[in-house]
């Protein structure tokens, strides 16, 4: 066997074993330490290890990156601002930008715009859960296969040439194009081409809790609508609706965190071609292609700046949740 | 909305009696057709891959997968012996499984620790610490690489390219969202339990290792899973830490990320490369849904 294979079994049996081993010992070191100081010391031990690795793998280089955004190419000199001053400068990065914004708003709207209508929809049938399964299903996959899997759908011959591309086959039915959808870069088409595939993984994602939030509603306060008067539409407007907004928030900020790191999605399909490009791509490939880490890191911090509300609106649903503990 | 409106006399008790002289599911009709509309189109991507991933290359550039749905006499899986056979793909899955069971288990299990230390030990700063971690939950990675990339390259400590610096990436990364799922369920279990434990002369280790995490398993298993296929379906982490040093120790992401970059339209290798990386999180998400489903929730409503 691989001896790459034997490496990974002893890997899954020693570590968890040492891991075991040290949470048995913090008792025995516990010994040595004055019993009414026991309390105090033990909580520490057992946080230690994933203090460790946050330590290590996210709060020093998060420190060591927004230092680094502020010095040049080499690392050798300080220039202030001139990193950030270029990123927000610059066409090529602005579009970045731009793009971004596109994918903030556009993909959260299609997530919960077809989550919620399914979710209602779905609601109403005894096959409920084998449609969620369909449309929840995308989630599961890779970004890159999702990716390959749309390249597919997209795929443009010459005009002449037999269209094998779903999506351009589809649209000789109608007899229009074929249309090379991932180079039409007119009002930003293509970027919304490539939110489409986010969407399509992620709608799944805000059905499952819409769907719950939407099951948590009484029956009976619809009903009692209904027998007053209300039209179905209203239901939904001034029942569901409102009742649901504190769900809606949850799935729109996670959906927001997703669409702003978006880069698998854009590296597969377009690598920021067409005017494509998004700051998580352009971060690697200012890292990788251009070797620029001072501009690399400064465009690291516009991600995390652009994170930071949401971050802040994270924590402080956090906080009124456990205030109810 | 169009679509719910004929169903309102079916459901209400208000239903008109000239509702009542037709059959229930012609007024419902609308309804499932919108349904199986919006699953067929959700499904039509996917599908459309696999029929040409089963096609011979000549069928496959000549004319469109739909020409064979209904013909599967024509099918084949040569594509998939020859990208087994031929390409980094065979190798590239025995990497993914390589790199994603250690990604798993440590994670899980160090966080294991921290999450009973912040559901059931009193210290100072707890709170601010269980914050510190929910802030972390959506820090993006972009802002480690550069200074993680030094740290563990040449100049450093040389593992760059090694499975371990993907393991150890991989489990701090984890870290943070597992805390949470692990602490929110363990927080939630009963006091009186760990207290006649203690009562008893249990130590913390005891109830640990013979309450706490026995009566966590359904969380446990969905974190597992959530993880699992989180680092099978990576592709930034293994390029960064594994993607330039180590071309032999790539995952299945990044090698077909890569061949998209080469083949652009060989869709005799793409289709099925793609398949074979979907196959693990296909029978993953058809066996133990329910725990996915636990877990990708799980980070945004309280679990």
């Amino acid at each position: 066997m691989d001896s790459r294979i034997l490496l990974m079994i002893a890997v899954c049996i020693a570590v968890p074993a040492a891991l075991i081993g040290y949470i048995v010992l913090t008792e025995q070191f516990l010994r040595l330490v004055p019993e009414r100081f026991r309390p105090r010391v033990r909580p520490w031990l057992w946080l230690a290890p994933t203090f460790l690795f946050l330590l290590v793998f996210l709060v020093y280089p998060t420190i060591a990156t927004l230092l680094r955004s502020f010095q040049d190419e080499a690392g050798k000199a300080f220039v202030g601002f001139d990193n950030y001053a270029w990123f927000f400068t610059n066409p090529g990065t602005l579009s970045t930008l731009k793009n971004n914004v596109l994918w903030v708003i556009v993909t959260p709207l299609l997530c919960v715009g077809f989550g919620l209508l399914i979710a209602v929809l779905v609601d109403r049938v005894r096959y409920e859960p084998a449609a969620k399964s369909v449309i929840f299903l995308p989630l599961a996959i890779s970004m890159v296969a999702a990716a390959v899997i749309w390249r597919f759908m997209f795929q443009y011959q010459p005009p002449g040439e037999p269209q094998t591309g779903t999506l351009n086959a589809a649209a000789g039915l109608a007899g229009a194009g074929p249309f090379p959808w991932l180079t039409m870069q007119t009002l930003s088409f293509n970027t919304i081409l490539l939110i489409i595939v986010m969407a399509w993984m992620w709608t799944g994602f805000a059905m499952v809790i819409l769907s719950a939030g939407l099951k948590g509603i009484s029956p009976e306060l619809m009903e009692a609508a209904r027998v007053d008067g209300a039209s179905e539409l209203q239901v939904f407007r001034r029942i569901v609706l409102p009742l649901l907004l504190p769900t809606l928030a949850v799935v729109t900020t996670t959906i927001v965190i997703v669409a702003l790191k978006t880069f698998d999605i854009v590296y597969v399909m377009t690598n920021g071609n067409y005017d494509t490009d998004v700051i998580a791509n352009r971060m690697i490939k200012e890292m990788f292609t251009n070797g620029n880490f001072g501009r690399a890191s400064a465009i690291a911090m516009v991600l995390l700046i652009a994170i930071i509300p949401i971050m802040a609106l994270n924590v402080q649903r956090f906080r009124a949740q456990e205030a109810l503990r | 909305m169009t679509a719910q409106a004929p169903s309102v006399p079916a459901l209400g008790a208000t239903a008109a009696p000239s509702a009542r002289r037709r059959p229930r599911w012609v007024g419902r009709l609308p309804l499932h057709l919108a349904i199986v509309g919006l699953a067929v189109l959700w499904l039509v991507p996917t599908i459309g891959l696999l029929v040409n991933s089963l096609r011979p290359a000549a069928d496959i550039a000549s004319s469109g997968w739909w020409t064979a749905i209904f013909s599967p006499a024509q099918w084949t899986l040569d594509n998939y012996v020859a990208v087994l056979n031929q390409s980094d793909i065979g190798p590239a899955f025995v990497n993914s499984i390589i790199i994603s069971v250690p990604a798993t288990i440590i994670p899980v299990l160090v966080a294991s620790f921290a999450a009973y230390a912040f559901a059931w030990m009193e210290f100072p700063f707890r709170n601010a610490l269980a914050v510190a971690v929910v802030g972390f939950l959506v820090v993006p990675l972009q802002v480690t690489f550069i200074p993680m990339l030094q740290l563990l390259g040449p100049k450093g400590f040389g593992i760059i390219g090694s499975f371990l610096a993907v393991w150890l990436a991989h489990t701090a990364y984890g870290l943070p969202f597992a805390v949470f799922l692990l602490r929110n369920y363990m927080a939630e279990l009963p006091r009186e339990v760990f207290e006649s434990a203690a009562l008893d002369g249990a130590s913390p280790v005891t109830s640990f290792l013979r309450l706490a995490l026995p009566m966590s398993v359904p969380v446990i298993a969905a974190l597992a899973i959530f993880q699992f296929l989180f680092v099978w379906n990576d592709l930034l982490v293994a390029f960064v830490y594994l993607g330039l040093a180590a071309p032999d120790n790539l995952p299945l992401t990044v090698v077909i990320a890569n061949l998209v970059n080469s083949v652009g339209g060989g869709w005799e290798l793409l289709g099925p490369a793609a398949f074979i990386s979907m196959a693990l999180p296909l029978v993953v998400f058809f066996t133990l849904q329910r725990y996915f489903v636990r877990g990708i929730v799980g980070g945004s409503v309280k679990g």
